[in-house]
């Protein structure tokens, strides 16, 4: 074949795009190059959070872009595990969001079960449902929600926020969890059921071993929903000051008068440390089942 | 001031617990209630069924249409916006029953009511109720308040006023000052902004990592950080970074020579901050979709395309882009959507201070949770979500994109 390019005829646009296997040097070095600066910028912003918090506590306001002050201290840290209600907010959230996560993923398990393995009257307008609500602008719910909270005594306890939260999430739930069971062969169920199995122990060992991926991927989905959520925690416990979650109490370090700036940094380094890492330590199954379920294989 | 006593860890354990309990309760009752009802009513739906087969399926599917939007109206009509309770309430057996009625005059009772579907409806059943309590009835709730003038002068028994509130989103201000065309406007310009800047964004990084290489796993877990963040504290420490003093933004803009920025103050740099933090937040979502998406697309199909003497730009016009459509297309409407409803982002940045910051959905928050003008607000809510449905619509239709998902 005479007229495959040799590396020579290529131009540099195709060299540089080309996700090639003999990329040149240069076009390595800018590769990383590029690569470094965009990671700098992705992390900046934290690395000052981290700075802010160790400053002692008279140079918290200072024009320094030293990422480490020059006299370090946990000071801040101490202060917001000691002598706040911060372990508290956290335990509330905690409590509350490992519940509503749980919630969220079994009611979404069987639902997307059934819209993935039956044809039923009502199916596609409740497919179509399930995505309109994606649609609905959050503060529009806050209302009604709270009403219907009060009329029902429901407002300045757990209790509502964990019934609201393990619903929330649900619709997009379901949408990842259907177009991944799609993608999971009938036949395998087929044959448990020729076997004697019935339907829903073939999806109790059978489909849900399998999703195990997408499962845990919608999981992560409900904890993050729950435990960053900021407007639904405050239009129901928003007086209740040992009820509140961790957000409420960060926003209120950052109030609009005073700006804690140490408290606020450090709560939210001890916040961020722990579900950065889930995050991260699971960010591969995140995208083989984000996209898996998309382009359904 | 309250401490993490077990005193503390006891009590929200034993609430929490109890709701879930509760739920659960809840559930198998709905469970064993459908279980032993569903064929009693097939056997019924059968019945009238026979009863009703001369009228035709159409007249049938007519009428229970009929009955059931009846049972909606009744309901709307009875949830009570004010204080006082509705003068309808006591009638909701009337909705109940007509619901019933329609439902099995549809000639799709009897299919439903089959024994091969009682175990998908069961399966149902618990995200049913719970979508119905939390979203259906908020929604309806809110739709009979958009026809009311339910505000801080009429809280205790507000009145029927028709079509008055959709015709003042478009004629009066929606806030204190600003109309509604102008925060739709900047809207869409803070969804397009975002939206281009994610994907092209997103793109680029994604074109760079899809290869062989090293530190390939250290760049996409650093790149990967403004997406594990949680929200609400990215957005609140990009408003202190965007501080006129100490922040770091105006720091660096010093140290290079330039006039430091009134980020909070100034509309226009206030949009571009709130700009800033959502495409630094939203990068690498888009990312970690398309690399997925690169890493699908087999490699023979650029070999091929090479041999055709295809240049990369060509290749990435015509084998990239293409493949790439039906992962892009569903993450593009999604990151539309979201961006469009953001609230975190616009409420932390700007704290409800500038009216003229403010997207719809910050706008819809202030005028509901700030003026309390819940009339006003909840028609200017079902303005905001038919733009977004019917941006969806379309986009699907244009797209193709969502074909055959719903089969």
């Amino acid at each position: 074949m005479s007229n495959v390019p040799s590396a020579k005829q290529r131009s540099a646009w195709e060299r540089f795009f080309k996700s090639g296997r003999q990329d040149s040097p240069f076009k390595r070095i800018l590769i990383h190059l590029a690569l470094i600066i965009s990671s700098i910028i992705a992390i900046y912003p934290v690395l000052r959070v981290v700075s802010v918090s160790l400053r002692p506590g008279d140079r918290l306001l200072s024009t320094s872009l030293a990422l480490i002050p020059p006299d370090a201290t946990l000071e801040a840290y101490r202060v917001v595990l000691f002598e706040k209600e911060f372990p508290v907010w956290v335990w509330n959230s905690i409590a509350i969001t490992s519940a509503t996560a749980v919630i969220g993923v079994v009611l979404a398990a069987t639902s997307a079960y059934a819209f993935s393995r039956w044809r039923f009257p009502g199916r596609s307008p409740g497919l179509v449902f399930l995505l309109s609500t994606q649609m609905l602008p959050a503060p529009m719910m806050m209302v009604p929600i709270y009403i219907l909270a009060s009329k029902l005594g429901l407002t300045q306890t757990y209790r509502g926020l964990v019934i609201a939260y393990s619903v929330t999430s649900v619709p997009f739930s379901i949408w990842i969890l259907k177009g991944y069971y799609d993608t999971i062969p009938r036949e395998l169920e087929e044959a448990a059921l020729i076997d004697g199995v019935s339907r829903l122990s073939a999806f109790w060992r059978i489909v849900l071993p399998l999703s195990t991926p997408a499962l845990a991927i919608v999981f992560l989905f409900n904890f993050m929903a729950a435990w960053s959520d900021y407007l639904l925690a405050r239009v129901m416990i928003a007086s209740e000051r040992p009820l509140w979650t961790w957000v409420l109490g960060v926003r209120d370090f950052q109030s609009q008068f005073q700006t804690q700036w140490g408290l606020f940094s450090a709560s939210s380094i001890l916040v961020m440390v722990p579900v950065v890492a889930l995050f991260l330590y699971s960010s591969k199954w995140l995208i083989s089942g984000l996209t898996l379920g998309s382009v359904k294989g | 001031m309250k401490f993490l006593t077990p005193d503390v860890i006891w009590n929200s354990l034993r609430e929490v617990g109890s709701t879930v309990l509760f739920i659960i309760a809840g559930t198998v009752l709905l469970e064993v209630l459908a279980y032993f009802l569903w064929s009693p009513l097939g056997v019924f739906s059968q019945a009238v069924d026979q009863l009703l087969k001369p009228l035709g399926d159409r007249v049938r599917s007519l009428l229970a249409g009929l009955a059931v939007v009846a049972a909606v109206v009744l309901v709307v009509a009875m949830v009570s916006p004010g204080q006082e309770p509705s003068p309808l309430a006591p009638y909701w057996p009337v909705a109940a029953v007509l619901f019933l009625i329609g439902l099995f005059i549809s000639p799709s009772a009897t299919v439903i009511f089959g024994w091969r579907l009682r175990l998908p409806y069961m399966l149902l059943m618990p995200a049913l109720v719970g979508l119905l309590l939390l979203v259906v009835y908020p929604l309806l709730w809110e739709l009979n308040v958009s026809f009311t003038n339910l505000n801080p002068r009429h809280f205790k028994s507000p009145d029927f006023i028709g079509l008055k509130n959709y015709v003042e989103v478009f004629t009066k201000p929606v806030l204190k000052q600003v109309m509604f065309f102008p925060v739709f406007l900047r809207t869409i310009l803070w969804t397009v902004i975002n939206v281009v800047f994610h994907v092209s964004g997103g793109m680029a990084l994604a074109l760079l990592l899809n290869r062989k290489m090293r530190l390939r796993g250290l760049y996409r877990t650093l790149l990967i950080f403004p997406w594990a963040i949680p929200q609400p504290i990215a957005c609140l420490a990009w408003r202190g970074e965007f501080h006129y003093e100490y922040g770091f933004v105006n720091i660096m803009l010093q140290r290079v020579g330039l006039e430091p920025i009134q980020w909070m103050s100034n509309p226009t740099w206030n949009f571009v901050a709130m700009c800033i933090t959502n495409i630094w937040l939203g990068i690498p979502f888009m990312m970690v979709i398309i690399l997925g998406g690169l890493q699908s697309i087999a490699g023979e199909y650029y070999e091929a395309a090479e041999i055709d003497g295809a240049s990369a730009w060509q290749q990435f016009r015509h084998v990239t882009l293409p493949l790439l459509r039906p992962v892009l297309t569903p993450a593009v409407i999604l990151g539309t959507v979201w961006t469009f409803t953001n609230f975190n982002v616009p409420f932390f940045i700007n704290q409800n201070e500038l009216e003229t910051s403010d997207t719809l959905v910050t706008a819809l928050f202030r005028s509901a949770f700030q003026y309390f003008n819940l009339g006003d607000a909840a028609a200017f809510a079902f303005v905001i979500f038919a733009i977004l449905l019917a941006f969806s619509i379309v986009y699907i239709r244009v797209t193709g994109g969502l074909k055959g998902a719903t089969e």
